[in-house]
């Protein structure tokens, strides 16, 4: 699979990133040098290896259901640039 | 060509909020309200460093909710993220699942016109709910309130069987009373705890596939759904017969307006690019842990029914009734347990109870008393204390400021005069005063011996024994 160059604009609008247009030779290499490496992780030979999900072996790490409360606002609002009635207040979104 | 010409395919995404105690992936509170960001902690403010822990219940849940709508239950699943940007979603991914849901290939059984027929389901999976932004009057910016993100969700996804708003009508309300049975889910709209984005295409009768889909989101009641959906329809019906094409696109539904409005630009087809997410592990479900579920599972609502049929020899329109809602099959069946007396029962919760409901705008999960006083209420007009027009008196009050119906009666002097006497006094005081009438009946007008009765009734304000009222002024009048 080969990166071209609309396909990092479109991934870098995905991702709300600003590119310059020099740039995005330098990104499309970059992206294309991490698929052929996981091209390579693709045509190793799978065949009587169980499948598996993610790279932890452990399953079912769970929670009980109990009420624990933070109970600190204001820590949690602290490096908000701007705050108003207890709330993050950001740019008007409709 | 005209509308009878076209057939409406629909699909649902409902999205319920689970009543667990907890979030989904923190011990934050899920409760509804609240000052804003207080029910949080850095793990649902996706503060850097924090990670996710699966609460059990959610899976237990969903899994009821799996069986209860005849799914299979995976063996194997796992959480996916979701990523977009939106100001109410703290990380800008939702943790959902993509390709590994907890259940698959259900069903609901709906009726329409007296056949069943049944939804399918294509899959319920668990994900986190996104918080709620909240925009100031003055246009000077939006404010962020975080308490209901991480509020766990399922997501119920039908297939595109339902053909008209009022069989979506039907499934909903079908869906709502499920999850109420099984008791995962408050179901209350208003609350946003069950919200449903609608998917709608139109296709000319007899045409195999389907046509170009619009999905409305935006719908806060059952009824702003099923306008919606009939607008919807319209609208694509009206364009292809002006001989245009639907656009795939997201349509947000303004209640006040009744109309469709897109919501986002087209140009921005949506790409979530989901995958695993790497803070959490695999979720294995096994055999012992699904038949420890289904054995919980509560009585369903269909053999509610059944079992109302025949040992309480209601009528097939009174059970269906009943068991459209957990809070009135449970209250009947609490209410017959104390009076012994299931038609009576029924026949106050199909009336006045709901009647009541319907004029204070409230859902059966709102009834404020209990099954034991409905069904002392109907014990005290069983035993004559009260007339039944004194009972629906009663259970106004009852509604009002929730108490024994007893106490009810004795505080307000409710109490049915039986007494042989007093209701001879007040029978001669009625005939005295309107001989006319006694004119009448004896001229062959029965007419009369109602309205004689309602005079009685009218000057004891109602708490005259209507039966003995009735025995003696027969008894009277033949003298």
């Amino acid at each position: 699979m080969v990166v071209s160059r609309e396909e990092i604009l479109h991934i870098a609008k995905l991702a709300d990133l600003n590119i310059k247009d020099e740039e995005i030779d330098e990104y499309a290499k970059n992206l294309q040098d991490i698929l052929n490496f996981v091209d390579i992780l693709n045509s190793v030979d799978t065949e009587n290896v169980e499948e598996s999900i993610g790279i932890a072996n452990n399953t079912n790490v769970f929670r009980k259901d109990e009420i624990k409360e933070f109970g600190n606002r204001d820590i949690l609002l602290q490096n908000a640039p701007e705050q108003e009635d207890g709330m993050f207040k950001i740019p008007k979104v409709i | 060509m005209s509308r009878e010409d076209y057939e409406i395919v629909i699909g649902l995404e409902v999205h319920s909020e689970l009543s667990t105690k907890t979030k989904i992936f923190c011990s934050c509170p899920t409760e509804f309200g609240g000052e804003p960001n207080t029910h949080c902690c850095p793990v649902c403010m996706a503060m850097p460093g924090t990670l996710p822990v699966l609460n059990e219940k959610v899976v237990e849940y969903a899994i009821k909710a799996g069986l209860a709508t005849n799914c299979e239950i995976a063996d194997i699943s796992k959480n996916d993220r979701k990523n977009y940007f939106y100001p109410d979603l703290p990380k800008a991914y939702q943790i959902s699942q993509y390709d590994m849901p907890l259940c698959e290939h259900g069903y609901v059984e709906i009726e329409v016109d007296g056949e069943k027929k049944k939804i399918g389901l294509t899959r319920i999976h668990i994900e986190e709910d996104a918080g709620k932004l909240n925009h100031d009057d003055y246009g000077r910016g939006s404010l962020v309130d975080l308490n209901r993100a991480g509020v766990p969700l399922i997501e119920i996804v039908s297939e595109p069987d339902l053909r008209s708003s009022e069989e979506v009508d039907l499934y909903l309300k079908k869906l709502k009373s499920i999850l109420e049975y099984i008791e995962v889910s408050d179901c209350k709209m208003q609350e946003g705890s069950l919200r449903a984005d609608v998917n709608v295409s139109v296709r000319k009768k007899g045409q195999k596939e389907f046509g170009t889909r619009t999905e409305m989101k935006n719908m806060n009641s059952f009824r702003s759904i099923v306008r919606a959906i009939d607008y919807e329809a319209e609208r694509q019906i009206e364009i292809l017969e002006d001989g245009g094409k639907i656009d795939q696109e997201t349509l947000r539904w303004d209640d006040v307006s009744g109309k469709t409005f897109p919501m986002r630009d087209k140009e921005d087809a949506q790409d979530y690019r989901y995958f695993p997410d790497p803070d959490l592990v695999t979720i294995r479900i096994s055999e012992e842990m699904k038949e420890n579920i289904r054995k919980s599972l509560p009585e369903m609502p269909e053999s509610r029914k059944k079992r109302y049929i025949e040992e309480y020899n209601l009528p097939e329109y009174d059970s269906n009734i009943l068991i459209s809602s957990k809070y009135f099959s449970d209250l009947f069946e609490g209410a017959t347990k104390v009076c012994n007396n299931p038609k009576a029962v029924s026949n106050w919760i199909m009336t006045d109870i709901i009647k009541e409901l319907n004029e204070k705008e409230l859902e059966p999960s709102d009834i404020p008393f209990t099954a034991e006083q409905l069904g002392n209420l109907v014990v005290l007009i069983d035993k004559g204390t009260i007339s039944s027009s004194i009972a629906k008196k009663v259970l106004q009050e009852m509604f009002e400021n929730p108490r024994e119906p007893q106490k009810i009666i004795e505080e307000k002097g409710w109490v049915q005069i039986s007494d042989e006497g007093a209701i001879k006094e007040v029978v001669l005081k009625v005939l005295e005063a309107n001989p006319q009438s006694i004119a009448d009946y004896k001229a062959g007008k029965d007419k009369a011996l109602g309205f004689l009765v309602g005079q009685a009734m009218k000057e004891t304000r109602g708490k005259a024994n209507p039966q003995m009222l009735n025995k003696m002024f027969l008894e009277e009048l033949k003298k």
